[in-house]
């Protein structure tokens, strides 16, 4: 018996009515006594806790997608299909994400593996075995090696079609409006925007990459909850000849693959931007709407002069990257306006590279990120320039005077030196736990440098 | 056996299967408890006002220092540690109380409404500071040989440096967890995430003012330990325990990650200052060392933490004249506590900046120096001898090191990178080859014992209790192994138990990579006394009854009982088998059967032997007991035989770090260690494997960042980076050392320990890096910050760059 307020874990309709919806889904499903999904941090950071959710492309298409279970509220649940590790051996056969585990020696303490078990059954469906598949999933015994391993051998084993593949081929209605309490999932735009005139004091919330941490933590976030994550209009991705329009709620994992190859900026940000299950989870949208000063996409979007677009109960405007970012977490974005795309222009011409320094080079926050697009002439003479950083400032910026310094130069090593050294002061960047202010005002000058020998030499 | 044994709950692993403390069927009217914490690093508590708190709902109780009703104490060595503080908050976060709920949401937000007033005092937060205003815990130590003015003196060379070396988080992946209950007969039973039941089982007790008779500890297994639960689960069994008492019902606590990041000790970060004496080869003459260690607010095992560095602070070297004091800081922090290397890993670490920094000076290629400063057997005067008094017994490391240059092509590799680093101002590689030599056993002598109970039940069934735990290092694998092989029997017919309190009494921690040998020995011995006593049975039936048997058996793992006469303490065996027929002796057990050994084809199925036993009317059940042979130190010296061998290592890192950023990678990793005669090599393996992860982390990304008023800030993955499959090199080669001579000592089957070890194989990743940074320069000192995050780099290439 399915309800508006059902899902399915297991292949099994369970009703969610009564459940406190900014629960975890991690600490739901430990409260119905399935602990072989573990709480290793319960911030999305360990992967300890990773489920495989069912998500349909746009194609209609089903596919499964690891994510972190701490992170997802289960007011977000009605409707969605969820798989948890208890569900993989069939009695005594273990599954070939399981069993690769064994036989390689896979597991130590335990803990973090049916984490890494479900990154594994992902990843033998959607054909992604690679370091890429696993970096979302922290051990702390064996060193990754015997993972590795294990996940090159279940890569290189035919595919078997087993329950999981005939579950995903099953036709799927689209997800359809719900809310469990106090947490709505309206499935169009209007939608949304009405609750939220019913609703001002209620929070939009995406992938729950961010606040998602808050509610695992237990800290007070909303009285009550608008979902984007089943939006159509927020799904769609138009690549055209001179722009590409980015729906704000596509994960990022989708823009990865579906945009690959058409902006460097891109391809060179997001396979550092997170693991795969924030990634999966995580939006353009959401990250523009948290307005994190580090937010490793805004400086590609201030890098490309890209535009927001912004829908409110006054109707829908347009506002230029340059002009978006206004203060220390804070936006041009009105309260009750949603973030519904962004655009992206392609010119031709543009040499452009991001870069991200962390204090590790996987699955870290930035310490500084920057992402450049410069035009040359024939006489390497800069024709446009565009220096764009997180982590130096109170919001995403771009470097305007050593942008107005470069303007017009021949670009040689004394213009470089000089531009390294006016991005040097450019900011005045915070000290803090990831590192001092005079190593983020180092690297705003010589990650320039480093664009200027890797794409200009 | 099979060597490539996997480990004996992989399957409960990889199905979700595998239970933890916190995943136990909840009993009816569970509890769960949440601490309040001080916002201050050092203040006076001037009251706390709980009423608010009780009053809301679901609320039971909020445990403060006043509801203990034994001794508020839980320090190991020194009694400083109380449960909660009475009066005084010693470090920033610290549990001024607990709340005791029916949810953990419940205990949380009550947690809030607990009023605690304080009057800050002024604290200290780093070594510097608690060395400015001398605040330390107990004397210094001292451990020295011959004359170091002398040597210093007379030496042509010398030169001082300091060098601070960062802490570590343990970030085992199960975080600290207890479960607590009073069963029917009033005794307390615990379930505990703890390395040392024994312990917590004492410390319960004590903290209850009842006898250990009366707790009963056990650990199903742990998600990780690494030293972490050696004593610090102690306070939260301590608190679920008192909460159970108070309440009569069963109480839980599970720590949330920030809070077990706050809350709980970690590895010593180490500040350290010497002078070192030298010659034109860079020989070693002389060394004064002084080694601060930051204990944090209370003692925990900061003495044989510290004891441990100024004991490995040679590493594998051989200096004539040496002087190591030690201290421990008094900080207003976590204690710091275990860690894989027990300060082992920051002694060491200094041992190779002073050699890297000889060899810079000098301009002589480090790795030579290394080599031409290693201990070594059979030399006039003996360089064989360490600064405590104790020889390197079975010293394969020139062996090994020699091996491990020729498989690792490190001179190929060397000159091949001289020209990659010339050719790239902005980039540069360094590649470094580092030893290590780390003594086994614990530093406290009397730990150095362990005991086990082997009950085989009449039908031939077994089940194997041993006084170790489980944290994923494979110690039951090991001694599954270890009973299989010693019964003669498949590892099907054991079933190992939960470690507990009322099987094995007394046990030790499974620490200090000892928990295979000793409860190795352990289970062996008992395992000799059952095969003595069923031995004398088999020989009757088999002189009565010879019965026709046509399955042949393989001589490989033929056991006679007693025959292994190297096994140290079997006395059961050799009584029994003198008493039955001389036969007794040559009763054979293996492949499940018994035989005579010149009568193979007349067998008996381990079980009937088992039945015929118990129809004799012989016990099937036996202890094992073991205490590891001629130990001896005298800590007030600083001398003695603290170690029964040394395990050997070595390693081979190449790195290649960004001039620009400061950003490095690690290209290719070349592992040579020595573990014996491997009990388990795929277990064996992966310690070496996820040791050297490890410590890797530690040296490069784990950077622990507090705030001025020592708050921790990295107190979660995100701001605090354990190794991720990213930072591994494809390039990844780990080969056991295949020892040319049998050794001296009689481990557990001729193995060794590697729990610790190769966690310092890690800091040629260390010595690899700056090696590059010195390719940036020309500068004769190459100071690298510990842990070498990239920010930490790019300092050290820009002062190299000036020099």
């Amino acid at each position: 018996m399915t309800s508006s307020t059902s899902f399915t874990l297991n292949g099994k309709p369970v009703d969610l009515a009564g459940a406190d919806p900014t629960q975890s889904l991690l600490r739901w499903l430990r409260g119905q006594r399935l602990t072989g999904t573990k709480e290793g941090c319960g911030d999305g950071d360990c992967g300890a806790c990773t489920v495989a959710m069912v998500e349909t492309d746009g194609a209609g298409r089903a596919q499964y997608r690891a994510v972190n279970s701490c992170l997802l509220p289960v007011g977000a649940l009605p409707g969605r299909e969820v798989v948890t590790v208890e569900a993989l051996a069939e009695g005594d056969r273990l599954h070939p994400a399981q069993q690769v585990l064994v036989d390689g020696a896979g597991s130590q303490c335990g803990y973090c593996t049916p984490g890494f078990v479900m990154s594994l059954f992902v990843g033998s469906h959607d054909g992604d075995l690679s370091d890429h598949c696993i970096e979302g999933n922290l051990c702390r015994c064996t060193g990754y090696r015997p993972i590795r391993d294990a996940a090159r051998r279940l890569a290189a084993q035919p595919v078997v079609e087993d329950r999981f593949h005939q579950a995903l081929a099953e036709p799927r209605a689209a997800l359809a409006t719900s809310a469990l309490g106090a947490f709505h999932n309206p499935t169009t735009l209007a939608e949304a925007l009405a609750l939220k005139q019913q609703l001002p004091q209620a929070s939009w919330i995406a992938g729950a990459t961010d606040l998602g941490v808050n509610l695992s933590r237990g800290q007070p976030v909303a009285p009550a909850f608008i979902a984007l994550d089943r939006i159509a209009e927020l799904q769609q991705l138009e690549i055209g000849e001179h722009a590409v329009r980015i729906g704000a709620g596509v994960p990022l994992s989708r823009l990865e693959q579906e945009l690959a190859g058409l902006f460097p900026l891109l391809d060179d940000m997001l396979p550092w931007f997170a693991a795969k299950q924030v990634k999966n989870r995580a939006t353009f949208g959401g990250g523009l709407g948290s307005a994190s000063p580090i937010g490793d996409l805004a400086p590609i979007l201030l890098a490309l002069d890209g535009d927001v677009h912004l829908l409110g109960p006054n109707g829908a405007r347009d506002v230029p990257a340059a002009a978006f970012f206004l203060d220390y977490r804070l936006t041009a974005r009105s309260e009750d306006e949603l973030i519904v795309a962004v655009t992206l222009p392609r010119r031709a011409g543009l040499v452009t590279a991001s870069y991200k320094v962390a204090k590790r080079q996987t699955d870290d926050i930035s310490i500084v990120a920057a992402s450049f697009a410069l035009a040359l002439d024939g006489e390497r003479r800069v024709q446009q320039v565009r220096l764009a950083y997180g982590g130096v400032a109170a919001t995403p910026r771009r470097a305007l005077r050593t942008e107005t310094l470069l303007h017009g130069q021949v670009l040689g090593d004394a213009v470089v030196e000089q531009a390294r050294a006016s991005l040097a002061e450019e900011f005045t960047p915070l000290s803090d736990h990831r590192a001092d202010a005079d190593y983020r005002r180092a690297l705003a000058g010589n990650l320039f440098v480093k664009f200027v020998a890797e794409k200009l030499a | 056996m099979s060597k490539a044994t996997t480990h004996e709950s992989a399957v409960g692993h990889v199905s979700g299967r595998a239970i933890y403390a916190d995943e136990q069927h909840p009993p009816a009217g569970l509890l769960s408890l949440y601490p309040v914490q001080a916002p201050h690093a050092h203040a006076r508590i001037l009251a706390i006002d709980t009423a608010a708190a009780r009053a809301l709902p679901g609320v039971h109780a909020v445990l403060t220092a006043a509801d203990i009703p034994g001794t508020n104490d839980l320090g190991p060595i020194v009694h400083d540690e109380p449960v909660m503080p009475a009066d005084h908050v010693s470090y920033f976060g610290q549990a001024v109380a607990w709340v005791v709920a029916d949810s953990e949401a419940q205990a949380m937000a009550a947690a809030r409404q607990v009023k605690v007033e304080y009057e800050a005092l002024p604290a200290l937060l780093d070594v510097h500071a608690a060395i400015a205003a001398e605040s330390f815990h107990l004397p210094p130590a001292r451990v020295e040989r011959g004359d170091v003015s002398a040597g210093l003196a007379a030496a042509t060379h010398r030169l001082s440096g300091e060098l601070l070396i960062g802490g570590q988080d343990h970030f085992y992946l199960e975080t600290q967890a207890c479960w607590a209950s009073i069963d029917s007969e009033g005794l307390v039973q615990l379930v505990s995430s703890t390395q040392h039941p024994s312990e917590t089982q004492h410390m319960v007790a004590h903290v209850l003012g009842i006898a250990s008779h009366r707790v009963v500890c056990r650990c199903l297994r742990m998600g990780g330990g690494f030293g972490g639960k050696e004593t610090q689960a102690n306070p939260f069994a301590a608190v679920a325990a008192l909460a159970a008492w108070k309440t009569g019902r069963p109480a839980r606590v599970k720590l949330h990650r920030a809070l077990d990041m706050q809350l709980t000790g970690k590895r010593h970060p180490f500040f350290a200052r010497f002078t070192v004496g030298f010659d034109d080869d860079g020989l070693l003459q002389a060394a004064r060392i002084d080694l601060v260690a930051d204990g944090g607010w209370s003692v925990d095992l900061s003495p044989p933490v510290l004891m441990r560095a100024m004991v490995h602070v040679d590493n594998a070297y051989f200096i004539p004249h040496v002087e190591v004091q030690g201290r421990i800081a008094k900080t207003h922090l976590a204690s710091n506590t275990a860690f894989r290397g027990f300060g082992g890993p920051q002694g060491m670490v200094v041992g190779e900046e002073i050699l890297d920094r000889v060899a810079r000076f000098l301009g002589l290629p480090v790795d030579q120096v290394r080599e031409r400063n290693f201990y070594r057997e059979g030399c006039t005067p003996d360089r064989n001898q360490t600064h405590y008094g104790q020889p390197v017994v079975d010293n394969h490391l020139p062996e090994l090191w020699a091996q491990l240059r020729t498989s690792s092509a490190y001179d190929l590799r060397r000159a091949e990178l001289d020209a990659f680093n010339r050719e790239h101002p902005q980039r540069k590689r360094g590649l470094a080859i580092t030893p290590v030599k780390f003594g086994i056993s614990f530093n406290k002598t009397e730990y150095n014992q362990a005991g086990a109970l082997v009950l085989i039940y009449s039908d031939g069934s077994v089940q194997l209790n041993h006084g170790g735990t489980e944290m994923g290092q494979g110690l039951h694998t090991k001694m599954l192994a270890v009973a299989a092989r010693t019964l003669g029997i498949s590892q099907s017919r054991i079933q190992i138990m939960v470690t507990s309190t009322d099987k094995v009494p007394n046990t030790s921690a499974t620490a200090a990579s000892s928990g295979s040998d000793l409860n190795g020995q352990a289970v062996k011995a008992a395992c000799e006394t059952l095969l003595a006593r069923m031995a004398p049975i088999a020989a009757a039936s088999l002189r009565v009854h010879p019965l026709p048997n046509p399955s042949p058996i393989e001589g490989e793992g033929l056991k006679t009982p007693g025959s292994d006469r190297s096994s140290p303490l079997s006395p059961g065996g050799r009584e029994v088998g003198r008493e039955g027929a001389d036969e007794a002796a040559d009763i054979v057990f293996a492949d499940d059967r018994v035989f005579h050994r010149d009568r193979p084809e007349h067998s008996l199925a381990f079980h009937d032997v088992v039945r015929s036993t118990y129809n004799a009317r012989v016990s099937l059940a036996a202890t094992g007991y073991y205490r590891t042979p001629g130990l001896s130190w005298d800590p007030k010296l600083g001398r003695g035989h603290p170690f029964y061998y040394f395990a050997f290592g070595a390693a081979v890192c190449e790195v290649e770090v960004c001039g620009l950023t400061g950003v490095h990678s690690l290209r290719r990793v070349d592992l040579l260690h020595d573990v014996g005669d491997s009990i388990a090599e795929l277990i064996d393996r992966g310690q070496i494997e996820g040791g050297f992860v490890q410590g890797m982390g530690w040296l490069t990304s784990e950077e622990l960042r507090w705030n001025a008023q020592g708050r921790l800030l990295t107190d979660a993955p995100s701001t605090y980076k354990i190794p991720t499959v990213g930072d591994v090199p494809e390039d990844f080669r780990v080969d056991l050392f295949r020892r040319s001579k049998p050794p001296s000592t009689n481990v557990i089957f001729h193995s060794k320990g590697v729990g610790e070890p190769p966690l310092m194989l890690a800091i040629a990743v260390r010595e690899a890096i700056r090696d590059a940074v010195a390719a940036f320069g020309d500068a004769r000192v190459v100071e690298l910050a510990s842990p070498s995050t990239p920010e930490a780099i790019y300092h050290a290439i820009v002062k190299v760059r000036g020099a």
